[in-house]
């Protein structure tokens, strides 16, 4: 064991102080110890794309970034888009176009299309596919994930 | 699995960083993007001793130009270069490579510096080094170096830097006039390391004729392979579908691809005369228009 570390951070909003162990990984500190479960882990090398979560707004890997490297940033996860009640308008086009099946690999697209349709409103499915290339699902085939991300596309804009 | 303990410091100057790497050698690992160091961290195929965090080091993020030379700091994010407006217009073929490297989520994170030290034969930024005659500036507490970047790499993994030395910026120099340049690679799905790439280079003289050609290939030996004697074939030659073709054969005798489940050795092989003739014609389309 090292020591642990001071950790200062923003997460969802909300200032968080706490410590934790150098080798600590990010994912695993949100998880763990701030009880957000809803980014996942399903490889630890950086190639699913399920604990996706933004970095001062960027899409970045947590499973590849440990906890300490977060201080003084802002960090958004998955709880921070909706509520079963009120959805995120990305959420609900997931849910309206069958966008998932069981589900493990939402967050992490969630988390990555959330910052590409403010920078991209209009893509095309083409650059859809490009877009979540780094995020991958074992259930739906992708179709229902493109039409999703079509349909958010266009109440975004309606 | 997760990662073995370390001491973690994460200094915010580079003088700060450097004295670290003085005092503790090659146990003092460079953590910079962590998208190659952390993956072999995580599944314990590394397990440093100590991290030296450069995230904080604000000195090694820049993107300038120097005469007509594009520098580049070593932290620069892959992201960032793929923005740079500068690196758009003096360095396009680099510009062009960057979006090959893994997917945007990576790129948010990884740096030039990182990809370049790590020297993964199947990473596209050092075979645009090494195409681009770039130089790298590798700094220790005694002061600095440059090193060409054909003799930075130096094999599977390995790079010229001394255990007291990190690498702190990548300068480019401009591509002579009448030139054109095409990276190109083939992956089996967006985003994944390349089963085969080549980045081009050609010079016309004023008659239309090559002057000077690179060709230099990625994920086919155990680094970069800069196939001289193909290139040699094109100088003073028209840039024709027979030359490049015989570029392109002479090409696929100088590269060894080692073959991986998803592609065998000879389909590597027919992956770098195929990207040899494609990349030609259009590195051969820009230099026209350049001329
Ligand atoms: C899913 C996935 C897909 C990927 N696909 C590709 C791909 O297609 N092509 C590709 O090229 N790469 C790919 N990568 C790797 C990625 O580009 C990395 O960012 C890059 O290889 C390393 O850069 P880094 O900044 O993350 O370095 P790190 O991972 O932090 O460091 C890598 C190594 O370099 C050393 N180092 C870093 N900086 C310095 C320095 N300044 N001085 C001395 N030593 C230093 C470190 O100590 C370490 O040994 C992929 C990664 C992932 C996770
Ligand atoms: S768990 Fe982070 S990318 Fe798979
Ligand atoms: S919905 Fe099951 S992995 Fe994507």
């Amino acid at each position: 064991m090292t020591d642990s570390l001071k950790l200062h951070f923003t997460i969802n909003g909300q200032e968080h102080h706490g410590e934790a162990e150098p080798r600590l990984l990010l994912v695993d500190y949100i998880r763990h110890h701030l009880g957000l479960t809803g980014s996942h882990v399903g490889c630890e090398h950086g190639v699913c794309g399920a604990c996706t979560i933004l970095l001062d707004g960027q899409p970045v890997r947590s499973c590849l970034m440990f906890a300490v490297q977060a201080n003084g940033r802002e960090i958004r996860t998955v709880e921070s888009l909706g509520t079963p009640e009120a959805m995120h308008l990305l959420q609900e086009a997931f849910h309206a176009a069958h966008g998932l099946q069981c589900g493990f690999c939402t967050p992490g697209f969630l988390m990555t299309l959330v910052p590409y349709l403010e920078e991209h409103p209009n893509p095309s499915e083409d650059e859809i596919r490009h877009a979540i290339s780094g995020n991958i699902c074992r259930c739906t085939g992708y179709q229902h994930i493109v039409d999703a991300i079509v349909l958010a596309a266009q109440k975004m804009n309606a | 699995m997760k990662p073995a303990p370390f001491e973690y410091h994460a200094p915010d100057s580079l003088e700060a960083a450097l004295a670290l790497r003085a005092e503790h050698g090659d146990e003092a690992k460079a953590l910079a993007g962590g998208q190659s160091l952390i993956p072999a961290m995580n599944f314990r195929i590394a397990q440093p001793a100590l991290l030296v965090d450069l995230n904080g080091v604000d000195e090694l993020r820049f993107i300038r130009m120097e005469g007509d030379e594009l520098r580049i700091g070593a932290m620069t994010t892959q992201n960032t270069l793929e923005r740079s407006e500068l690196a758009a217009k003096h360095q396009p073929l680099l510009f062009e490579t960057v979006p090959f490297v893994a997917h945007p989520q990576i790129r948010n994170r990884g740096t030039l510096g990182g990809s370049i030290a790590h020297a993964d034969p199947a990473a596209e930024l050092p075979v645009a080094a090494v195409a681009l005659d770039a130089r790298m500036k590798a700094q220790s507490v005694d002061g600095e170096r440059w090193i060409p970047a054909k003799q930075f790499f130096q094999g599977f993994f390995t790079v010229d830097l001394q255990p007291n030395e990190y690498l702190t910026e990548i300068a480019f120099p401009a591509m002579p006039p009448r030139t054109g340049w095409s990276f190109m690679e083939v992956a089996r799905r967006h985003g994944d390391y390349a089963m085969c790439g080549v980045a081009a280079r050609v010079t016309l003289d004023g008659k239309g004729k090559c002057k000077a050609a690179r060709l230099v290939y990625l994920n086919v030996g155990e680094g970069p392979v800069d196939a001289e004697g193909a290139a040699a074939l094109l100088v003073g030659e028209k840039i024709t579908p027979e030359s490049s073709a015989a570029a392109a054969e002479k090409a696929s005798a100088e590269i060894s691809p080692f073959g991986s489940v998803h592609a065998s050795p000879e389909y590597q092989t027919h992956l770098a005369r195929v990207l040899t003739k494609r990349a030609l014609r259009r590195a051969h389309e820009r230099a026209q228009a350049a001329s």
